[in-house]
């Protein structure tokens, strides 16, 4: 690991102007960047801490029925908060599909909208990445690629986000709040991360100094609550990556779906809202059918980066599943193997 | 660059100056104050030998910086046991056959005991499975572990009640 410069700031604004030095970055649990250091792969000349930071660990329910999450609350205490899980059931069964509970227990909010791709080339040093280093060239190209993305990818990188609580997070519509030397803005989470494109090197839309101080949750991602599955397949049961996950949230009423939500996870550089698909479910009864052509809409544009062709099918059925057991009502309890389409619950 | 920092390990306070931000809590326990019970495994957040408490919730120390946790409360395996008697999640490892080599075994029983805290799992095998999927055993000794942390759980409520009553 490189060393570097170790500062904690007081203050958000003192936070901005260390950050805005150039090869600093910020530092909350570090669970993915201290790992990145270590490999070699993120080399910052100053870490500047975060945790410390005064007001940013709290869940927030405004006037308006938003959500306000702090970016420093922890992936766990979100999750295990009844009445967040009660309210934004996918979300929940998002956070403990992801990681470990020693994990959950440290990552922050912010911290996991901010990890890096899980591309095994992005993480060893000694491999061509353009994401690491513009203009190297993608060694994932023509290397083991069969995790890699399928929607969005450019052949200057194929990386997917891997990111579990993004994904109905973009479905529900979510707001980043973010301090910079320009003020506070905002953007909606669907913006934040960005497609490879021809600069795959900048993998979101914040500038030097940028601080995610909050996300938000708009008022009527709560009409999902009762309707709302978030599942992801995996490569083992627990504590792997998705291969791929579908978050699916729906408002049914008088036996139509009234509004739909779809997003996926694992099949693009970042979390894939599927709004083709939410305009075929809309109105339509949810059966069988409906749910079908919904996932051929949602991966009408996909295509294999390389030996991934699978992928495109799985996805499909993995969002049958997802769409079949919202429709089937969200269960009480979050099912003991969360995410999973292994666990036993009512209506698999 | 020296960094102080202060943190109370095992019911112990111990002011500390570091010679360099890289330290991780874990590095920092088995390199600096001999306490060579946390283990270091993959060193990546990836196999939880590493399992400490850290005001009270379980984490990785191989992924945590020792500088960014000054003021932490921070319990290890060589913390837990009582004077002579043992944790009751330690005896009930030996009691479910819950390791063979034993080296990821500190990181199992600091991650049973947190797991054991959290409250999440309840008494249902499949999610105590799940709740300690972040400590792999190369041993392959799940079957005792899931066992032993699932006894300890149930003793330890018992032990409780008993109290209160």
């Amino acid at each position: 690991m490189m060393n570097f410069d170790y500062v904690r700031p007081a203050s958000v604004a003192d936070a901005i102007a260390a950050a805005s030095e150039k090869g600093a970055s910020y530092l909350a649990s570090g669970t993915n960047l201290l790992d990145l250091m270590k490999g070699g792969v993120s080399r910052p000349s100053r870490l500047v801490d975060v945790t410390r930071l005064p007001g940013l660990d709290r869940i927030e329910h405004l006037s308006d029925g938003s959500l306000r999450i702090g970016a420093l609350v922890r992936n766990a205490d979100l999750a295990h908060d009844a009445a967040f899980a009660r309210t934004y059931p996918a979300v929940a069964e998002a956070l403990l599909s992801g990681a470990s509970a020693q994990l959950r227990n440290a990552a922050t909010v912010g911290g996991n909208l901010m990890q890096r791709t899980r591309c095994a080339y992005f993480y060893d040093a000694g491999s061509a990445c353009n994401r690491r280093w513009p203009g190297a060239g993608c060694d994932a190209l023509k290397g083991e690629n069969r995790l890699h993305a399928v929607l969005g990818w450019s052949e200057g990188c194929i990386a997917t986000h891997p990111s579990d609580f993004c994904v109905p997070l973009v479905a529900l519509d979510a707001i980043v709040e973010i301090e910079g030397k320009g003020g506070r803005r905002e953007l909606p989470l669907e913006a934040l991360h960005r497609l490879p494109g021809e600069t795959p090197e900048r993998e979101t839309a914040l500038e030097r100094g940028d601080l995610i101080v909050a996300l938000r949750l708009p008022a009527g991602a709560q009409g999902f609550a009762r309707h709302a599955r978030y599942i992801k397949v995996r490569e083992r049961t627990s504590y792997a990556f998705a291969v791929v996950s579908a978050a699916a949230a729906l408002r049914i009423e008088d036996g139509r779906i009234r509004d739909a939500r779809l997003a996926l996870g694992g099949v693009a550089a970042k979390p894939w809202r599927a709004r083709e698909a939410e305009q075929v479910l809309a109105g339509a009864a949810p059966d069988a059918a409906v749910f079908r052509e919904a996932a051929r809409a949602a991966l009408a544009g996909a295509k294999p980066s390389g030996d991934n062709a699978f992928k495109i099918e799985l996805a499909q059925r993995i969002v049958v599943r997802a769409l079949t057991l919202a429709a089937a009502g969200t269960p009480d309890r979050i099912a003991a193997l969360p995410g999973s389409p292994f666990s036993s619950v009512a209506g698999a | 660059m020296n960094l102080p920092l202060s943190l109370t390990i095992n019911g112990v306070r111990r002011d500390i100056v570091l010679d360099d931000p890289r330290v991780t809590l874990l590095d920092l326990l088995r390199e600096r104050l001999d306490l060579t019970g946390t283990k270091k495994g993959c060193d990546r957040g990836q196999c939880g030998a590493c399992t400490i408490l850290v005001d009270g919730r379980r984490i990785n120390s191989c992924l945590a910086l020792a500088v960014s946790h000054d003021g932490a409360e921070i319990t290890t395996i060589e913390g837990v046991g009582r004077g002579g008697e043992l944790h009751p999640v330690q005896a009930a490892f030996i009691a479910h056959d819950g390791f063979q080599c034993g080296f990821c075994t500190p990181g199992q029983i600091m991650s049973g005991i947190g797991l054991i805290q959290e409250g999440q799992a309840g008494d249902d095998p499949e999610r105590v499975r799940e709740c300690m999927s972040g400590n792999l055993c190369r041993c392959g000794a799940y079957q005792g572990i899931t066992e032993a942390v699932l006894e300890a759980q149930s003793n330890m409520t018992a032990s409780k009640q008993r109290r209160s009553a």
